[in-house]
């Protein structure tokens, strides 16, 4: 595997379900057993009624382009000698916003209310990245 | 507010590119901005700043000002943090707990080489492991608003392009802006792809820079040097991910604006001018929208024939804004300084004719993800 020069997620206790879930090529999104309100990016109480009965539930992984922007210029780590890049909020069929990139397409393509489903790069042995692709 | 606090004094650091320093600037702002107010350094009993390092906070700058302040402020909330403390100096000094209160800023981004718009944007934060992971520039965060804006609404490259023109145009009239030439709307959507929608030009500079306001009681009013501005209204607020449910097309202006407007007592008509947060064209489109300048959706035509320009309907950002005069990371403090200006008369060239309300708009943080909005109705006396 070559070496991976963008930045890696800094796992901890409270976000450890969702990258094992991603290791296991799983998108998991979480909802309150209280309220009943789903959530992303993933925390230790329900961002709604602050509430931790949360459960963690596979997604789909199936959505629809909310925005995106074509990066052409850049000082991120891993991301200057892959230009241009696409940076997009995806909104899931489930309702919940996940900010990603764009991969396995061509940047001019791309079209806000396109389909897309998520894939995984498995960066090293305990991280998997989620992102998302034409449907 | 009947007994409004008063803005007494305000400096602009002149320099674009300075080997001053972040606290010499500070320094130097502070001293000017009290003796334009009439005031000394033994009179300051508040101060508010962003601070030099994260986490400490004002406590640097007190130590090397030679500060005593009995009330404190170390509010950091992006760019827009320096007009969050116009109003909160204004709710200590209404409380009794300081009477003249400093605000200081300084930066050398410049000189500093540092790319405010396209480093990455990663700040430490819990949520980095699921956002920072994918190439997150300023630029890219607020590329995404306009993106979805023309999707939405049809506004195009060329109705963002008029803001940076508006801008370039009062520039012009700024002795001290850093870009003075005339730009057209063709340069600014002929300039290179940054993150799309968003060209070089409808990006902020990059400057060194800094400066000072001094807020005081209504009670000092008499002893002032200059006819001081009062402070009619002032909101704040936040907008955020909503844990994945946002409307990233409505800002936190949404919010401040109206709550703004009815404080003062005023409506959109009154305004004489504006100073709104430009870190990118974008963020000017969306904030009259969302202050309530016209309805949403409709900002691209808003702009359009020069409407923001001296001598249109709503001049904007008379100083020439971050997109031409300066930019040194958090811009604002020279949105309260150029309205005071403005509101006393002293714009030279660029003066808004008869100018008595201003309107004073900041942004902080990403329009993207999260970000801060605070806004202040300012009066002349
Ligand atoms: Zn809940």
């Amino acid at each position: 595997m070559a070496e991976y020069t963008k930045p890696l997620p800094e796992i901890t206790a409270e976000s450890r379900p969702f990258w094992e879930g991603c290791k296991r090529r799983q998108l998991l999104v979480q909802r309150c057993r209280a309220c009943g309100a789903r959530q992303h990016y993933p925390r230790g109480v329900c961002a709604a009624c602050w509430s931790d009965d949360l459960e963690w539930l596979p997604s789909p992984g199936r959505g629809r382009v909310y925005s995106f922007t074509v990066t052409h210029r850049t000082q991120a780590r891993g991301f200057r000698d892959e230009l241009p890049y696409v940076l997009a909020w995806v909104e899931l069929d489930e309702g919940v916003q996940v900010l990603t990139n764009l991969v396995g397409c061509d940047p001019e393509k791309v079209r806000i209310g396109m389909e897309v489903r998520v894939t995984f790069e498995d960066v090293n042995a305990d991280v998997s990245i989620p992102r998302f692709t034409p449907a | 507010m009947t007994r409004a606090p008063l803005i007494a004094g305000v400096y602009e650091f002149p320099e674009r590119k300075t080997a001053k320093s972040a606290l010499e600037i500070q320094a130097i702002s502070a001293r000017a901005a009290l003796a334009d107010a009439g005031l000394a350094p033994k009179d300051v009993d508040g101060y508010f700043t962003v601070g030099t390092n994260p986490g400490v906070g004002p406590l640097a700058t007190v130590d090397y000002l030679n500060l005593n302040p009995r009330y404190i402020d170390g509010t950091t909330i992006g760019g827009s943090s320096f007009v969050a403390h116009v109003n909160h100096a204004a709710a200590a000094i209404a409380e009794g707990r300081c009477r003249v209160a400093l605000i200081t800023y300084g930066s050398t981004s410049r000189s500093s080489g540092i790319a405010v718009g396209t480093r990455e944007r990663i700040a430490g934060e819990y949520v980095d492991q699921f956002e920072g992971l994918y190439g997150i520039s300023t630029v890219g965060l607020y590329a995404l608003v306009a993106q979805r804006h023309m999707h939405v609404y049809g506004t195009t490259g060329a109705q963002l392009a008029e803001i940076a023109v508006a801008c370039r145009r009062h520039a012009g009239l700024n002795p001290v802006a850093l870009y003075r030439e005339p730009i057209t709307i063709d340069d600014v959507v002929r300039s290179p792809m940054i993150s799309s929608p968003l060209h070089l030009l409808d990006c902020c500079v990059i400057t060194d820079g800094g400066g000072a306001v001094v807020v005081v009681h209504p009670d000092l009013g008499r002893d002032l040097r200059k006819p001081p501005v009062r402070l009619l209204a002032g909101a704040e607020a936040i907008a955020h991910t909503a844990a994945g449910h946002r409307d990233y097309l409505v800002s936190a202006a949404a919010q401040t604006g109206p709550r703004a407007l009815a404080e003062a007592g005023v409506s959109h008509d009154d305004i004489d001018m504006a100073m709104i947060y430009d870190s990118f064209t974008i963020t000017v489109l969306v904030t009259l929208e969302d202050l309530g300048f016209c309805k949403k959706g409709d900002g691209g035509r808003f702009v359009e024939g020069g409407r923001l320009g001296l001598g249109g309907a709503l001049p904007v950002n008379t100083d020439g804004g971050g997109l031409s005069s300066n930019h040194p990371g958090m811009r604002g403090i020279f949105l309260v300084i150029e309205a005071v200006k403005q509101l006393r008369g002293e714009c030279g060239a660029r003066q808004v004719p008869d100018c008595r309300v201003a309107l004073v708009h900041g942004t902080g943080g990403t329009l993207g993800t999260r970000h801060s909005s605070a806004t202040l109705i300012l009066g002349a006396t």
